[in-house]
């Protein structure tokens, strides 16, 4: 790990790989010299005194654990309709159905955010998954659209541009302003997509399962 | 308590604070872009103690018009000031009666100006701040011509000295600390940074300062991994050329960032014109 400078205010912990970086995310989170503290692809972004962060980031050994204890499990359900999925399936050699089978059949991990409110780089997935981005990104992107891109899956928070290659939509809320906090993803939740049933409702509060979020839109839990 | 606006000029926004701390969301710190022009704006209508949000003007070209008395101050870009038909100065308090109108000008220096309503703006919120974040599309909608903006409850009438404007012409030159990803460039393409006058692009807005004049040759080949970046981030794109972040700037990005500039260098860099000059000096942390 090397601690590289960043202006008068943070210091960028360049880590090994992503496993690394968010070790030592988890060991330094919550430290009261750390104002914030926030994970990029292979990096920590620590706010505070930049001499103090220093070394702070060398006196503290990575944690065991990978993922903050307050880690939650997330199931998506999703419309496998996308634009793109018959080019993954070229693009991959499996059939669309594999395609669907791989993209459920593994638990994700939020790596990071960024992109827009909401939006988290989902990581672990299958490997057979990599996949380019578009050539030609799409002026628009619908919300709820759940993509691949890189080694990354990720979904949508609202419309815009994107270069994502898509899969299908959920009704998932990534970002509502009327909840706390408002992204629905946290860095070291885990998300299991699931194929959507038309006819599941959402489902009961009193479930003490992983976190399942409803089709519709505009589900709290 | 209210003012309408009767013009909103070219692009006029609400801005506090901002929203910082929100980054693992993909929420990015927003906020008003010269911060230093917000903090003397609040002081001059006795709201120095309170993150009220004010508004910032692009350019000029601003009218409001007061549905009851109120103090206001106009800091930052330096332009004609006047209550109704009378001319009045920058950078003092401003006392409106009932159906008075404040009109900004159009700016003859600098780019933003920061109008303070004793109370402050009292729209609702979003996650915590009452700015305008242009690329997330959070908090209050752009200004717009009938728009009725309520105020808070304004606390003791402002004793406060006027502020001087520090706008100066010609050639604006901001710190920066160098770093995380200089190593990323030749030593050549550090200096021609450090060397270089570099004209402010037409393109630039709140979410960053394009800079056009050499291209800054990379030693390293190859994509950066997305990390996170902060205000005043210098980062440089594929073309070679930096563009400086500006408060609603992307919470993470892909571009090597050579260096950062400073909060006070950020306050400068909000009121460059497009077209006019801007060196880097190099900045050593202690």
């Amino acid at each position: 790990m090397r601690v590289l400078a960043c202006g008068e205010d943070a210091v960028l912990l360049d880590c090994a790989d992503l496993d690394d970086a968010r070790r030592r995310h988890a060991s330094l989170v919550g430290h009261p010299d750390v104002t914030e503290a926030v994970l990029g692809a292979r990096t920590v972004l620590l706010r505070g005194h930049p001499a103090t962060l220093r070394a702070l980031a060398r006196s503290t050994p990575p944690s065991d654990d990978v993922a903050p204890r307050d880690a939650r499990e997330h199931v998506v359900p999703v419309r496998y309709d996308g634009p793109d999925l018959a080019e993954v399936a070229r693009h991959t050699g499996l059939g669309e159905d594999a395609v669907v089978a791989a993209h459920t059949g593994t638990s994700w991990t939020v790596a990071f955010g960024g992109f827009a409110p909401g939006f988290a780089y989902l990581v672990g997935g299958d490997p057979r998954l990599v996949v380019p981005r578009r050539a030609t990104p799409r002026p628009t992107v619908p919300a709820g659209a759940v993509g691949l891109a890189g080694e990354f899956s990720g979904i949508y928070p609202r419309a815009s541009p994107g270069g994502w290659q898509l899969l299908g939509t959920t009704d998932v809320a990534l970002f509502d302003l009327d909840r706390t906090p408002a992204a629905l993803l946290a860095p070291g939740d885990t998300v299991r997509f699931t194929v959507a049933d038309r006819d599941v409702l959402a489902p009961d509060d009193a479930d003490p399962g992983p976190h399942r979020h409803g089709q519709r839109g505009g589900e709290g839990s | 308590m209210s003012l309408t606006v009767l013009s909103a000029g070219p692009l006029t926004l609400l801005q506090d604070d901002g929203r910082p701390g929100l980054a693992a969301q993909g929420v990015g710190p927003s906020g008003a872009f010269d911060r230093r022009s917000l903090r003397q704006a609040r002081v001059l209508v006795g709201d120095g103690d309170r993150p009220t949000a004010v508004l910032e003007v692009l350019g000029g070209g601003l009218e409001v018009r007061a549905d009851a008395a109120h103090v206001v101050a106009v800091t930052g870009a330096v332009g004609p000031l006047h209550v109704d038909a009378t001319p009045v100065d920058h950078g003092r308090p401003l006392r409106l009666r009932v159906g008075q109108v404040l009109r900004v000008g159009p700016f003859a220096a600098g780019l933003r100006g920061y109008v303070a309503v004793a109370g402050g703006l009292a729209v609702p919120p979003t996650l915590g701040s009452r700015s305008a974040d242009v690329l997330a599309r959070l908090g209050p909608p752009t200004l717009g011509d009938g728009d009725v903006l309520p105020t808070g409850p304004s606390g003791e009438p402002p004793t406060g000295p006027p502020v001087p404007h520090l706008l100066t012409p010609g050639i604006t030159t901001v710190d920066v600390v160098l770093g995380p990803r200089d190593d990323w460039f030749t030593p050549g393409a550090v200096a021609t940074l450090l060397g270089t006058g570099w004209t402010v692009s037409d393109r630039s807005d709140r979410i960053g300062v394009r800079l056009d004049g050499p291209a800054l040759p990379r030693a390293v080949d190859g994509e950066l991994a997305s990390e996170p970046v902060v205000r005043g981030s210098v980062q440089v794109t594929s073309a070679g050329l930096p563009v400086v972040l500006g408060p609603d700037h992307p919470v993470t990005g892909g571009y090597p960032v050579v260096g950062v500039v400073t909060a006070a260098g950020v306050d400068r860099l909000a009121q460059v014109r497009p077209g006019e000059t801007v060196r880097f000096r190099r900045h050593v942390l202690h």
